[in-house]
């Protein structure tokens, strides 16, 4: 049985949690002490063996990444985090950042230091205002403790850290586009290569890293890559925060090794609300195909969940009991891509346009049997043809529920209407 | 319609200090587009050439960008901007009927202002809280696990003046322009106050505790967690200005409605 790894969690519950004073309590900054003990180098090669990867959806190799900075540069260094957490279903981010935001400062330092860079940058979306707040405090605290600033702690290294807010756009989560929007453009993907390890802010090479990805630095200094490759699977090593959400009797955040099972974790959190059951799940977040009560054995790592036809994404476990409609949940979504779409691509600005219409009059149910053939048509014109990953993932709603529910989506066309209640979805109308 | 000489100076002075945090000019233009909006409400055609002006663009540059991000409002909302959010998982667990009942109660639709001038709403995308599903945003505060008549009645008790909290923030709303301030950067030095964390973002770890299970201990001399602090004994910052906690309607962490 897989038991739960409280790591970056585990101070959570301390009044204090989000103060300099709580964290240091609980051993924060020693692994920045321990840091400065090491060569640059050293910590780069600390981070690869620990087999972190990336933990903003994507679960590229964080040490590999920080590898392809070259090695000179005339251009300045940067490290941008990616606080931008907006993918549907994502909410694991935030709360870290609410109650533990010096645990991100830490790992911003740390990873800069790893670098070589002097200047980093943390893009937080602009509408979460008291978890700004704290991230601002605890950047503020961190200069005032001179872990920021000129020659930290004796090291002769120098630091600057940018709390930047974006201001309400999904696509600058997508790093070159977090990139254009951090200059000050609109949030467009910009064409790779090159890739911003070569050519990213100004021109820099540039790190961007997760939150989560940041934040778990400070443990694999602290304890050692062994330590971190000790917990989780072969290939998806350490450990994450799992969020469950939706109609499960104890939604909230899970800290646990990679490879855990959603059967395990909705067994500690209570089961599927009382007296439902599974009927569909994300395992990553809308734009990760869906699940259904089939793959409640798959091992959440990047490997399994792949294996099985979807993607670990950012473990936002999203429940849906047999109440939900699911036509309905992916013409919310497919409104999502639709309204998030920022335009510069074809495929995407158009294929997301007629998802929507189309999902629409199907959940009305005013379509037909070919209409689904026409969906999966323009499926296959999106994916694989768009110029980022958001276009990608507006297909994988569509295509994979067509695929498991295809006839639900009949039945909407055969009454003429959509057959589900949708009081007895709500968190009030679950009540028996 | 230019600004007072007063409120330009200020403008500048705050300009000046957000441009210096970047390496390059325009990357304030975000962070300015904010703190415009909290001196005029929205992006008013002043804000647009004020920020055009310090940076050296255009106006159509700066209109170009402003368009492009939902928060930044073409046109007055309210004192409080009132969010529900509306995709799916949250539309499904009640979002769609709050919205639905929020806006025959208030009589405005998305992005629109009451004529109070006290209340708009906005239908929002997943603001990363879903285990508090359904969730409503005040100016940008989080308002957790809501129902229409917790949503109606936090209407009501903002256009009424009431005191309000939110269920993870600070003691007290802030006013929206107050708001767009700290977005803009400008700290308003409340970061601590309320809870650390909701109560569904502890649940993992509360399991955790009661059943022994922890992250393998590399180093034997690693203290284990102390006994929860009590919020009192936080002294650090020392509160400036603590907002009154309200105790009200709409309780920090309520977990009205869940499974009853
Ligand atoms: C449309 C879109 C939205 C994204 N949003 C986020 C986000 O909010 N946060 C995040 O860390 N990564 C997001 N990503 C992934 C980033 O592009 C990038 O892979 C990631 O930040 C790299 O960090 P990591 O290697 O530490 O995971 C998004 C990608 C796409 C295509
Ligand atoms: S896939 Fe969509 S979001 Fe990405 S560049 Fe194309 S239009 Fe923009
Ligand atoms: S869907 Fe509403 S907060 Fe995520």
């Amino acid at each position: 049985m897989t038991t739960l790894t409280p790591v970056l969690t585990r101070n959570w519950d301390q009044a204090d949690s989000f103060t300099r004073a709580g964290y240091e309590r609980e051993g924060g900054y020693r692994a920045l002490r321990k840091a400065f003990t090491m060569a640059p180098d050293e910590i780069v090669q600390a981070v690869k063996d620990s087999g972190l990867r990336g933990r903003g959806g994507a679960g590229f190799p964080t040490g590999m990444k920080w590898g392809f900075l070259p090695p000179s540069s005339p251009n300045p260094r940067y490290l941008v985090v990616n606080a931008d957490e907006s993918e549907p279903g994502t909410c694991k981010d935030i709360p870290l950042m609410l109650a533990n935001p010096h645990v991100l400062v830490e790992g911003v330092i740390i990873s800069s230091y790893a670098i070589r860079s002097n200047h980093a940058f943390i893009y937080i979306r602009g509408e979460v205002l008291h978890v700004i707040r704290r991230v601002q405090r605890a950047v503020e605290e961190a200069y005032e403790a001179g872990y920021l600033g000129k020659d930290i702690l004796g090291s002769g290294y120098d630091l600057d850290v940018v709390v930047h807010s974006g201001a309400g756009a999904y696509i600058c989560g997508e790093e070159t586009a977090l990139l254009d929007s951090l200059e000050g453009f609109r949030g467009q993907p910009r064409l790779k290569p090159p890739f911003p390890a070569v050519a990213g802010l100004y021109g820099g090479p540039t790190v961007i890293n997760n939150v989560e990805s940041i934040s778990s630095v400070p443990s694999i200094v602290e304890h050692g890559a062994d330590w971190f490759a000790s917990m989780g699977t072969e290939k998806s090593q350490g450990y994450g925060i799992f969020s469950l959400s939706g109609h499960v009797t104890k939604p909230g955040q899970y800290e646990a090794p990679l490879g855990i099972t959603l059967r395990e974790l909705l067994d500690m959190a209570g089961g599927v609300r009382a007296g439902h059951r599974l009927k569909f799940w994300t395992p990553g977040g809308s734009s990760t195909p869906i699940f259904t009560d089939e793959h409640l054995d798959v091992p959440l790592d990047f490997e399994s969940v792949g294996a099985a036809g979807s993607m670990l994404g950012t473990r936002a476990l999203q429940i849906f009991d047999e109440t939900t409609c699911v036509v309905r949940a992916v013409l919310r979504w497919s409104e999502f891509y639709a309204h998030e779409s920022c335009g510069k691509c074809t495929p995407c600005r158009e294929g997301t346009y007629w998802y929507k219409q189309m999902m629409k009059r199907l959940e009305a149910g005013q379509g037909t049997e070919e209409d689904l053939e026409t969906l999966l048509d323009i499926s296959d014109n999106i994916l694989g043809r768009s110029f980022c990953a958001l276009g990608d993932g507006a297909t994988s709603p569509v295509v994979s529920s067509i695929k498991l529910f295809r006839d639900e989506y009949l039945r909407h066309f055969e009454l003429g209407r959509c057959p589900f209640d949708p009081a007895k979805s709500t968190l009030w109308g679950g009540a028996k | 319609m230019t600004y007072e000489p007063e409120v330009r100076e200020r403008l500048e002075r705050d300009a000046k200090e957000i441009i210096g945090r970047y390496p390059r000019p325009r990357s304030a233009l975000l962070p300015m587009l904010h703190l415009v909006q909290s001196v005029d409400g929205h992006i008013t055609q002043d804000g647009i050439e004020f920020c055009a002006e310090t940076l050296g663009i255009t106006p159509a540059q700066v209109t170009g960008v402003s368009t492009f991000y939902s928060q930044y409002k073409r046109a007055p909302m309210g004192e409080f901007h009132v969010g529900v959010c509306t995709n799916t998982l949250c539309a499904i667990m009640g979002g769609d009927q709050i919205w639905d009942e929020l806006t025959a109660h208030t009589g405005v639709g998305h992005d629109e202002a009451m004529p109070d001038g006290k209340i708009s709403l906005e239908r929002l995308e997943c603001n990363a809280a879903c285990d508090f599903a359904p969730v409503m945003m005040v100016n940008w505060e989080f308002f957790d696990n809501m129902t229409p008549e917790k949503a109606k009645r936090l209407v009501d008790d903002l256009r009424a003046g009431k005191d309000v909290a939110p269920s993870r923030g600070a003691g007290s709303l802030c006013s929206w322009k107050q708001a767009a301030r700290v977005l803009a950067g400008f700290p308003d030095g409340r970061a601590h106050e309320g809870v650390p964390a909701g109560p569904e973002s502890l649940r993992g770890l509360e399991l955790a505790r009661e059943r022994g299970w922890t992250a393998p201990s590399p180093d034997e001399d690693r203290e284990q967690p102390h006994e929860p602090v009590g919020a009192g004994e936080i002294t650090d910052p020392p509160p400036n200005e603590p907002g009154e906690p309200i105790g009200g309607d709409v309780k920090p962490g309520s977990q009205e409605g869940r499974n009853q």
